[in-house]
């Protein structure tokens, strides 16, 4: 509890001796209260400064003319966005970021809670198992696109075995995109060669789904699926009707929790792939990368930047004030 | 309970075929990294190696020692840094509440789940102002800063498993605001502090977007000159598997000596207190 609040709360009471004795301590928790307030200050300046400060600055860049080496802030309205959107890369950015975004938390969900339930059976060397799933967790996106890159280099890797049993893929060098429906500038559709980055980012993250879920089945009293067992369900029909809703919170975690990581995904695919021909592996945050650094377009930078940013805002700001909300 | 005896052989069938996927990319790494560089082809790629040659990890270290070093110099201070920030904000934010101090820390929490690209222009605007540009003082800094919303987030919910008893009897006792952060929290917080530090340490080992922008070629940490391996000449899979493998060592050895505890912190960065 807080005390200092309680005992402004409470200042009613009659009795003498209950009110010294609160404003006894009312003031001695004053000055530990500044003391507090006092040692959290410079963090939360800094945030202020370095997070919000910095995005509405960004958001400044973003509405200015500099896109060029040299700063220029004369204001340009909303024509960098206006530019992006008819930009064939961006246009594509959008559809890669859709799709992979899609694929990739659909894939981190079912093979999380397929995993987490095999590994709740009792088996035996679970932890075995368990630290086998999860290492990847532990490696940077840098090593994970290195990796994969090798991996599934279109003319080695898995394709030797592909090759044998009559498939060929091109992975991550394939411009197919399905079914290629025209779009604005781009064909829209699923573009082959993002599965590639897919399967590696799902290599890598699958442990978080894992030990959420497990931590989530764990929580659930056995008496719970004993009960459901005792009024003749299967086992299947007792994780489908009984466990897999008692996890729903832990899917909204979840989804969230990978949502603003594919949409700020950058290293894995810088690191793997690059933008890809024709923008087919190309992603807002290596476009972003690219045309500030390496091209000195500040604000058409700024301007992806800050649509990025909307994007993950979306997710996680509900996400933040409900759990809030469920904190009180 | 467990699924009835018939399914079991299934479930272990499966997860044996699962961990051999999630193995692969290891094998594939080791059995590169040493091979030598004509053993390296397209159609040899499975095989094991003929015989054992480290000379890729001789040129992969050679390469990448100076950037180990610098990731080194990084991590260290910027985990004790963040984690010491947080563990105090954590206090303060669970057992010295005020008005609006949940407020505050939800507008904390934020900014760990920004894109960090917007921020990263002004970012770079005033480290160069400041002549922290191109330095891994910089990089601390910056990964100090972005760093408090997780470590504060840890420590809070952390320290929200204290019972407020303590504290209450604490300050009958007639301990202050840091007395009972040296003598309570503090001595109570060492797993606190592993969770965080391990989580930190990764977490800032890892990072690529704020090392390739805010860093250039000598001051580089090792991810940004690992990624830089292969963009240099034509690719020597050999070295760059072995790279990899260097480059990740430290946090595959945290792990897998402390893996308990990073899981600990994967779990308690989803938020929720």
């Amino acid at each position: 509890m807080e005390p200092a609040r309680s005992s402004v709360d409470h200042s009613t009471e009659t009795e003498y001796k209950v009110e010294s004795e609160k404003k006894k301590k009312k003031k001695a928790v004053t000055k530990d209260h500044w003391m507090a307030v006092a040692f959290l200050a410079p963090s939360v300046i800094l945030l202020g400064i370095f997070v919000y400060g910095f995005i509405g600055w960004t958001g400044f860049v973003s509405l200015s003319n500099w896109n060029t080496l040299v700063p220029d802030f004369s204001f340009a309205g909303i024509e960098n966005y206006v530019n992006l959107f008819q930009d064939y890369r961006f246009q594509a950015d959008l559809r890669n970021t859709l799709f992979f975004t899609l694929f990739f938390i659909g894939a981190v969900i079912v093979v999380g809670i397929t995993l987490a339930i095999l590994l709740d059976q009792k088996i035996r060397q679970e932890s075995l198992f368990r630290n086998i799933f999860f290492f990847p967790m532990a490696l940077s996106f840098v090593v994970t696109g290195v990796v994969w890159q090798w991996l599934l280099n279109p003319s080695t890797g898995v394709n030797l075995f592909l090759s044998k049993i009559g498939l060929e893929s091109k992975w991550y060098t394939d411009t197919t995109i399905i079914p290629g429906v025209e779009w604005g500038k781009i064909e829209f559709g699923i573009p082959v060669a993002l599965i590639a980055v897919v399967i590696a980012a799902v290599w890598q993250m699958t442990g978080f789904s894992v030990a959420m879920y497990l931590a989530g089945l764990r929580a659930i009293p056995e008496e719970v699926r004993e009960a459901a067992r005792m009024d003749g369900a299967s086992e299947f029909m007792v994780y489908w009707k009984v466990v897999l809703p008692m996890l729903r919170p832990i899917t909204i975690s979840v989804v969230i929790i990978m949502a603003h990581i594919s949409l700020k995904i950058f290293d894995l695919i810088y690191a793997m792939t690059g933008p890809g021909a024709n923008y087919v592996t190309d992603v807002p945050g290596v476009y972003m990368f690219e045309t500030t650094f390496r091209g000195n377009y500040y604000a058409n930078g700024a301007a992806i930047a800050i649509i990025m940013l909307l994007s993950v805002a979306i997710f996680i700001v509900p996400y933040l004030i409900s759990s809030r909300k469920g904190d009180a | 309970m467990a699924v009835r005896t018939l399914t079991r052989p299934i479930i272990y069938l499966i997860l044996i075929a699962l961990t051999l996927f999630y193995l692969m990319p290891v094998y594939v790494m080791l059995v590169t990294s040493f091979k030598p560089l004509q053993e390296v082809t397209l159609a040899d790629m499975w095989k094991l190696p003929t015989t054992i040659d480290f000379s890729s990890y001789v040129t992969a270290f050679t390469r990448l020692a100076p950037n180990l070093m610098n990731s080194f110099y990084l991590v260290i201070p910027a985990t004790i840094l963040s984690a010491l920030f947080g563990s105090l904000n954590g206090y303060v934010l669970s057992k010295w509440k005020f008005k609006g101090s949940d407020v505050l820390f939800t507008a904390i929490l934020f900014g760990m789940f920004i894109p960090y690209q917007s921020i990263l222009i002004p970012l770079i605007q005033f480290l160069r102002e400041i002549g922290l540009y191109n330095s891994i003082a910089g990089l601390v800094f910056v990964h100090v800063v972005y760093g408090l919303p997780i470590t504060t987030l840890m420590f809070r919910n952390f320290y929200a498993s204290i019972p407020d008893s303590m504290i209450e009897s604490a300050k009958i006792d007639g301990a202050g605001f840091l007395g009972i952060f040296r003598h309570i929290m503090f001595p109570l917080s060492i797993t606190g502090f592993v969770v965080v530090g391990i989580w930190q340490f990764t977490n800032i080992w890892n990072e690529f977007l704020f090392a390739v922008t805010i860093t250039t070629s000598a001051q580089q940490p090792v991810m940004v000159a690992l990624q830089n391996l292969s963009g240099s000449q034509i690719v020597q899979w050999n070295v760059q598997m072995a790279g990899a493998l260097l480059a990740a060592l430290p946090t595959l050895l945290v792990y897998i000596f402390l893996g308990k505890f990073f899981v600990r912190g994967l779990l308690a960065g989803s938020v929720k207190g």
